[in-house]
């Protein structure tokens, strides 16, 4: 009987110490996210500048599982990667300090959607600039100019999209610019939409697709994990990528592209493209 | 308010996810149910390998995510030469996955039958296979029906998980649409509607049964 008592009191303190931390949790998050925006009277409406410049931090959506662009290291824990280099820049511009950045996850299917909630300041996750998109979100200028290829087993005959037979299998990412590409250049071929690269590549190497496609730059940092597969070298599309930023926010966009431009032009840009990809931009 | 041109400017995917939905649900509820059953008898069994093997497969399944039973099918066959197609995969996950609750569902509704029963059967000549299938599972049947239903009812919604392996379901087309789109709260709204069609009918069915076989006892 007093056992019971004592484990019903337990219990009890269970739930109440579970509510209360939840609650807090909710707290601490609302006010990490919002605190900026709402810290001043008026901030409604201001800038995605200014509320950088407020919350003393730059909320840059990126990938997580993209080799060479935005990678998490599973070993420290630390996502690295072309596109992270690109924020750092932003991040040093407009606050001095690169390491005033803050990364969150995006997937080629949350991506718009989180800058529209004003969860993120902007979107570098390897992301073609399309019309269609250019409706929804404002894109810096160029900041890297990829196409878009295959990846094969490296015994396979397919080395361009004219090798591409009726009935063949192309695994790509949901929501990507790729499936559109391929769906428009080769309707006889059927095509299989995951939930992002890596598990795409999963796929392919379970033998679940004929080729992968998306953009040579993410298809080189997955031949490069994994020797057993090559990219094809001819390139059926121009993709551009841009740095998203919600959409009127003119003053930001100036802003990221003036630094673009200082990065080419002194020669950093040349150094981040090389430390990761391995040759020179072509341009 | 909704913007129902999203519905109709996509009502082909929208159909076509239905439809694949409707089938994986069917197979699998199909499936489960004869495999869940046997693995319940098998458990209750007298013969020990029997017992051995239904206890290792129900506490194994179903203690792990649905998504790695579906993975099991879907990259762990391959490893070993047998490469199905994702809607197959997913489906026969779904299966396996879903029997191992079906197992234990049924399990408890043998048990809740009186030993009396069994033994009064058996000492009439009955073999152990005869008192099962003309004794006991028709009184069983009774009792699990009402968490048979729940059962299947979680099989259409856990179904969704074909959307994740290019299963061509509801939810993958679902995804497909708020790419295209850029809009995420009405497309998602509208597969919710393609559930509900499935899933309201089938648990007014179950409470149907429910309501005709109590009067029956």
């Amino acid at each position: 009987m007093k056992a019971n008592k004592l484990w019903k009191k337990v219990a009890g303190m269970g739930l109440v110490l579970m509510l209360s931390a939840t609650a807090l949790a909710g707290c601490g998050g609302g006010s990490k996210a919002e605190g900026g925006a709402q810290g001043t009277s008026g901030a409604q409406g201001a800038g995605t500048l200014a509320k950088i410049k407020e919350r003393d931090k730059f909320v840059v959506g990126v990938k997580y599982d993209l080799n060479l662009f935005g990678l998490k290291d599973p070993a420290t824990g630390n996502v690295e990667g072309f596109d992270i280099d690109i924020a750092k820049a932003i991040a040093k511009k407009v606050l001095g300090d690169e390491n005033k950045i803050e990364l969150k996850e995006v997937t080629s299917k949350t991506r718009i959607p989180m800058l529209k909630n004003g969860e993120i300041d902007a979107i570098i996750a390897t992301m073609t600039i399309t019309e269609d998109r250019k409706k929804e979100v404002d894109f810096s200028d160029v900041y890297f100019l990829a196409g878009q290829s295959f990846l094969v087993k490296k015994d396979s005959s397919i080395n361009s999209l004219k090798d591409m037979q009726k009935g063949m299998k192309i695994v790509t990412a949901k929501g990507s610019t790729s499936a559109k590409n391929i769906r428009a250049s080769a309707p006889d071929l059927e095509v299989l939409e995951f939930e992002n690269y890596a598990e795409a590549f999963t796929a392919l190497k379970a033998g679940q697709g004929d080729a992968l496609t998306t953009d040579n730059a993410l298809l080189y940092g997955m031949a490069k994990q994994d020797p057993n597969y090559r990219v094809t070298e001819e390139t059926f599309t121009e993709e551009p990528y841009g740095i998203a930023i919600s959409k009127g926010d003119a003053e930001f966009v100036k802003t990221v592209n003036d630094l673009l431009k200082e990065m080419k032009e002194n020669g950093e840009y040349d150094k981040i493209y090389e430390k990761w990809i391995g040759t020179k931009p072509t341009k | 308010m909704l913007d129902f041109s999203i519905l109709f400017d996509h009502m082909d995917m929208y159909l076509e996810g239905f439809w694949n939905t409707l089938q994986a649900s069917l197979l699998a509820l199909v499936g489960s149910f004869v495999l869940g059953t046997l693995f319940a008898i098998f458990r209750i069994s007298p013969i020990g390998p029997l017992k051995w093997i239904a206890t290792a497969y129900v506490e194994f399944v179903r203690n792990i995510p649905l998504i790695l039973v579906v993975f099991l099918f879907f990259v762990g066959l391959p490893a070993i030469g047998i490469v199905l197609e994702p809607f197959i995969a997913g489906t026969l996950g779904l299966t396996v996955y879903t029997a191992a609750f079906i197992a234990e569902t049924i399990r408890a509704g043998i048990l809740a039958i009186p030993k009396g029963q069994t033994e009064a059967a058996r000492s009439s000549g009955l073999t152990y296979g005869q008192t099962m299938r003309y004794i006991i599972l028709p009184q069983a049947i009774k009792v699990v029906i009402p968490p048979m239903g729940n059962q299947f009812i979680n099989l259409v919604k856990n179904s969704s998980i074909l959307g994740v392996i290019a299963g061509l379901d509801l939810m993958y087309f679902g995804d497909l649409i708020s790419a295209d789109t850029f809009v995420t709260f009405d497309v998602y709204i509208f597969v919710a509607v393609f559930y509900l069609i499935l899933t309201l009918p089938l648990s007014a069915f179950v409470s149907y049964l429910e309501r005709r076989l109590a009067g029956s006892r």
